[in-house]
C-alpha cells in the first residue's frame, strides 16, 4: 500500500508523525516533490482565484501525487490541534475543497483532527484510519505513539536554530550545518507552511543567512514563555498559529539579541491580516517589517526590502551608542 | 453614557428601539456613505475584510457625533470577525478617542464577564422592562422584514419600480419612528397594501437565490444594493438569510423561531461535511436547497478574502454541476464599482434566461 503525503501546509508541522505512523503500519510513504514552478502553475489552475497562495500550492501538490499511482492521499481536516483554538476555516474545509476541485483523485484519507473539546474522537478516527492497513488495534495505537515521539524528537532540533523544514531533512538523515558567524540577528515570523517552503517564501530565510543574519524562528523560543507572553493580549487569540506568533513577537521584543523582526504574511490570509496589525501596534521598541506575498511577488522587490531592512538595522546599531533612534523612523 | 453600534442592514432600527426601552441614550452612526468608507479604509489594516473597514468608519463618525460607548458583537473563531472588536479598539485608541467598548460574546472562561457586560447595559431598568424592550425591538424588525419580503416579490413584477422603492423607503422610516408595536405593524401593513395595489406585469420572473456572508447579504451599502439591481432587471431575489433568522440562531439561541440550521447541515452533505466557521456551511446548504427548489440560479456574495466563503466558493462548481443550477460568485471590497457589477449581473441573468428558454423549448419539442 502506498500513501501519498502532499508536501504543503501542515507537512511542515506534522510530517514526522504521519510518516512514522503510516510506515509502522506497513505502508509505503511517498511525498510530492518540494514546491516548484510546475506545482505552483498546476495549483493556480485548479484552485479558486481568491484562495491564499499556500492553499493553491497544496492543490498542485495533490495533483502531483495523482501521477504517482498511490493508493491513498493523506489530506487531513485540521480543525483544531489544541483545546479551544482553531487553525483556519480553509483547513476545516480542505478535503471537501480538494474533492470538489480535482477530478480523478485516488481515495483521500480525510481524518478529522479536532481536539478543541475532547480527544476522544481523534483517537477513534486514528483507529479508523489505521484499520485501512491492519486489523490489530494495539499496533495502530503503538504506531501513533511512535509517531508522536518522533515528532517530538524532530521538534527538538528546532531549538538549535533549524527551521522546521530543515529539522525534517535532518530527521530523515541529511546533514545541515548552519553558518556560525553573523552580524545581525533577526526574528522571522510567519505561518510555517509559507515561511519554511523555500519556493513560497522565495527563500527568505536562506537569503537572510547569506546577508549575514542569524535567523530566529518561532520554534526556537521556549514555548511556555511564548504562551505567557501571548496571554498578555486582552483577548485570547483563537488561532493556534496566530497566538504563537503574537507571543513570539512579544517575547523577541524583550530579547536583547534580536535586532529586528520580519513578519511574512500571505495575501488574503485572514489571521495574518489581524495578527499583523496587533503585532505592529504592540511592538514599540524593535524595528518591524511586514511582507505580504502571493504568486505575483517578484524576487527583486523582496531582496531590495530585505537589504534595506538589514542596512537600517546595521546603521541603527552603530548609532545606538550615541543617540536614540526611534524604531518607527 | 451615549451608546453607538455598527450598522448592519436594518439592525439600527431594532437596536434603537431596544436601547430606548433600556432607557439608554443612543447615537446611531450616520448612514454609510463614501466618507464612512474613506475613514474606515484610511485607518484599518490593508488586508482586513471590508466589514471591519465599514465598522470602523461607523464608529469614527459616531464618536465624532458625541457617542462614548461602543457596543460590538464578538466570537471565538475561526472566522476573523471574532477579533474585530479588539483590533477596532486598538485602532480607535491609537487615534486618540476616549470611549468604552462593550463586547457581547460568550465568555472564554468565566461566565461572570458576560453577566458583567450585560449588566452595564441594563442598569437603568428591571428585568421585565428589559424583556419588554427586547420584544419591542424584535417586533419592529419583524414588521420591517415582512415589508422587505414583499418588496422582493413586487419589485421585479411591478411596472413602476420607482414607486415600489419609494413605498419601501417610506415604510422603513415610518417603522423606525413608530412608538409602539402596534404602530410599527400598522405602518408595515399599510406599505404591503400599497405595494399590492400597484400594477404588475404578467408572467413569472426569473428566480435567483442570494447566498453568502451575512454582512454583505444584509447591508445594502456593502453589496451596492444588489437586490434592487437584480429586481430592476426583473429577477425575483430570494435572500437566504434575513436578519431575524440570523439573530434568532446566533444571539437568541433559537428561542423565538424554529431554527433551519439543522436542515441546512443535511443539505450541505456530501459537498461540505464540516462546520467551517462564518457562513460557509450555510452558503453550501442554501445553494443546494435553492437548487432542489428549482431556482433558476444562485449568486454567492461576500467580502474579498472572506475565508469561509472561499471554502464555499471552491465547492460551488461541483454543486452547480451535480444539482444543475448556474452559480456565480461576486466579491465585494472598497474598490468595487456599480457599473462593473451591473454588467456581470446582466450577463448572468441573460445566461440564466437563455438556459431556461432552451429547457422550455426542449420540453415542448419532446
Amino acid at each position: 500500500m502506498k500513501v501519498g503525503i502532499p508536501q504543503g501546509l501542515f507537512y511542515y508541522y506534522y510530517y514526522p508523525l504521519w510518516k512514522t505512523f503510516f510506515q509502522d503500519l506497513g505502508a509505503e510513504v511517498v511525498t510530492s516533490p518540494s514546491t516548484n514552478r510546475q506545482i505552483i502553475e498546476k495549483g493556480i489552475e485548479s484552485a479558486v482565484d481568491e484562495a491564499c497562495f499556500p492553499i493553491k500550492v497544496y492543490y498542485g501538490h495533490v495533483r502531483e501525487l495523482c501521477h504517482e499511482a498511490v493508493d491513498y492521499i493523506f489530506v487531513p481536516r485540521l480543525v483544531s490541534v489544541e483545546p479551544r483554538s482553531f487553525i483556519c476555516p480553509k483547513f476545516m474545509g480542505l478535503p471537501d475543497m480538494i474533492k470538489a476541485g480535482l477530478s480523478d483523485l485516488p481515495p483521500l484519507i480525510d481524518i478529522t483532527i479536532d481536539i478543541s473539546r475532547t480527544e476522544r474522537f481523534l483517537k477513534r478516527d486514528i483507529v479508523r484510519v489505521g484499520q485501512l492497513f491492519t486489523s490489530q488495534k494495539s499496533l495502530i495505537q503503538q504506531s501513533y505513539q511512535h509517531g508522536v515521539d518522533e515528532l517530538r524528537k524532530c521538534r527538538k532540533l528546532c531549538q538549535s536554530g533549524y527551521t522546521m523544514a530543515e529539522a525534517i531533512r535532518i530527521w530523515e538523515g541529511e546533514e545541515i550545518i548552519l553558518p556560525s558567524a553573523f552580524d545581525l540577528s533577526i526574528g522571522v515570523l510567519g505561518h510555517g507552511y509559507s515561511l519554511y517552503d523555500q519556493t513560497i517564501s522565495m527563500n527568505l530565510i536562506e537569503r537572510l543567512r547569506q546577508m549575514g543574519c542569524r535567523v530566529q524562528v518561532a520554534e526556537i523560543l521556549d514555548q511556555t514563555a511564548v504562551e505567557i507572553k501571548a496571554a498578555e493580549i486582552p483577548k485570547r487569540v483563537f488561532w493556534t498559529l496566530g497566538r504563537k506568533l503574537v507571543g513570539s513577537a512579544l517575547l523577541m521584543e524583550k530579547q536583547t539579541d534580536v535586532d529586528g523582526i520580519i513578519y511574512l504574511a500571505c495575501f488574503g490570509c485572514g489571521p495574518d491580516s489581524m495578527i499583523g496589525e496587533i503585532i505592529e501596534r504592540k511592538l514599540k521598541t524593535k524595528p518591524f517589517m511586514m511582507m505580504t506575498i502571493d504568486e505575483h511577488t517578484g524576487e527583486a522587490g523582496m531582496v531590495t526590502r530585505l537589504e534595506a531592512f538589514c542596512d537600517m538595522l546595521m546603521r541603527r546599531r552603530v548609532v545606538k551608542g550615541e543617540d536614540y533612534i526611534s524604531a518607527h523612523g | 453614557m451615549k451608546i453607538t453600534f455598527p450598522h448592519m442592514g436594518n439592525m439600527h432600527i431594532a437596536i434603537k428601539a431596544l436601547m430606548d426601552g433600556l432607557k439608554l441614550e443612543v447615537v446611531p452612526p450616520p448612514p454609510i456613505s463614501k466618507r464612512t468608507y474613506e475613514l474606515g479604509i484610511k485607518n484599518s489594516p490593508e488586508f482586513a475584510c471590508m466589514p471591519l473597514k465599514i465598522n470602523l468608519g461607523n464608529f469614527i463618525e459616531a464618536l465624532e457625533k458625541g457617542a462614548d460607548t461602543i457596543v460590538m458583537a464578538g466570537g471565538w473563531g475561526p472566522c476573523r470577525f471574532g477579533y474585530y472588536a479588539q483590533v477596532e479598539r486598538d485602532i480607535l485608541e491609537g487615534l486618540g478617542y476616549d470611549f468604552k467598548m462593550i463586547v457581547l460574546e460568550a465568555p472564554d472562561s468565566r461566565i461572570y464577564d458576560l453577566v458583567h457586560q450585560l449588566k452595564s447595559l441594563g442598569e437603568n431598568v428591571s428585568f421585565w422592562e428589559a424583556v419588554k424592550a427586547i420584544k419591542y425591538g424584535w417586533s419592529k424588525l419583524n414588521a420591517l422584514e415582512l415589508v422587505e419580503r414583499h418588496f422582493d416579490h413586487c419589485l421585479p413584477r411591478a411596472w413602476d419600480k420607482d414607486q415600489v422603492e419609494k413605498i419601501y423607503d417610506n415604510a422603513s422610516i415610518a417603522i423606525e419612528q413608530a412608538g409602539s408595536k402596534e404602530e410599527a405593524q400598522a405602518a408595515g401593513m399599510e406599505a404591503i397594501q400599497a405595494m399590492s395595489s400597484l400594477e404588475f406585469k404578467l408572467g413569472q420572473p426569473l428566480k435567483i437565490g442570494l447566498v453568502g456572508e451575512i454582512y454583505t447579504l444584509l447591508e445594502p451599502a456593502a453589496n451596492y444594493d444588489i437586490c434592487r439591481l437584480l429586481g430592476r432587471m426583473e429577477v425575483e431575489v430570494c435572500r437566504s438569510t434575513y436578519l431575524t433568522e440570523w439573530l434568532n440562531d446566533n444571539l437568541l439561541g433559537g428561542l423565538v423561531k424554529k431554527s433551519i440550521r439543522k436542515g441546512l447541515v443535511k443539505y450541505a452533505k456530501p459537498y461540505l461535511n464540516y462546520e467551517v466557521g462564518g457562513h460557509g456551511l450555510e452558503t453550501i446548504g442554501h445553494t443546494v436547497h435553492f437548487a432542489r427548489l428549482k431556482y433558476d440560479g444562485v449568486i454567492q456574495i461576500g467580502p474579498l478574502t472572506c475565508m469561509p466563503e472561499i471554502v464555499a466558493q471552491s465547492i460551488l462548481p461541483s454543486i452547480s454541476q451535480k444539482e444543475g443550477v448556474p452559480c456565480m460568485t461576486l466579491w465585494f471590497d472598497e474598490l468595487s464599482g456599480t457599473a462593473g457589477l451591473s454588467t456581470r449581473l446582466e450577463a448572468f441573468v441573460d445566461m440564466v434566461q437563455r438556459q431556461k428558454f432552451k429547457a422550455a423549448k426542449c420540453l415542448k419539442e419532446a
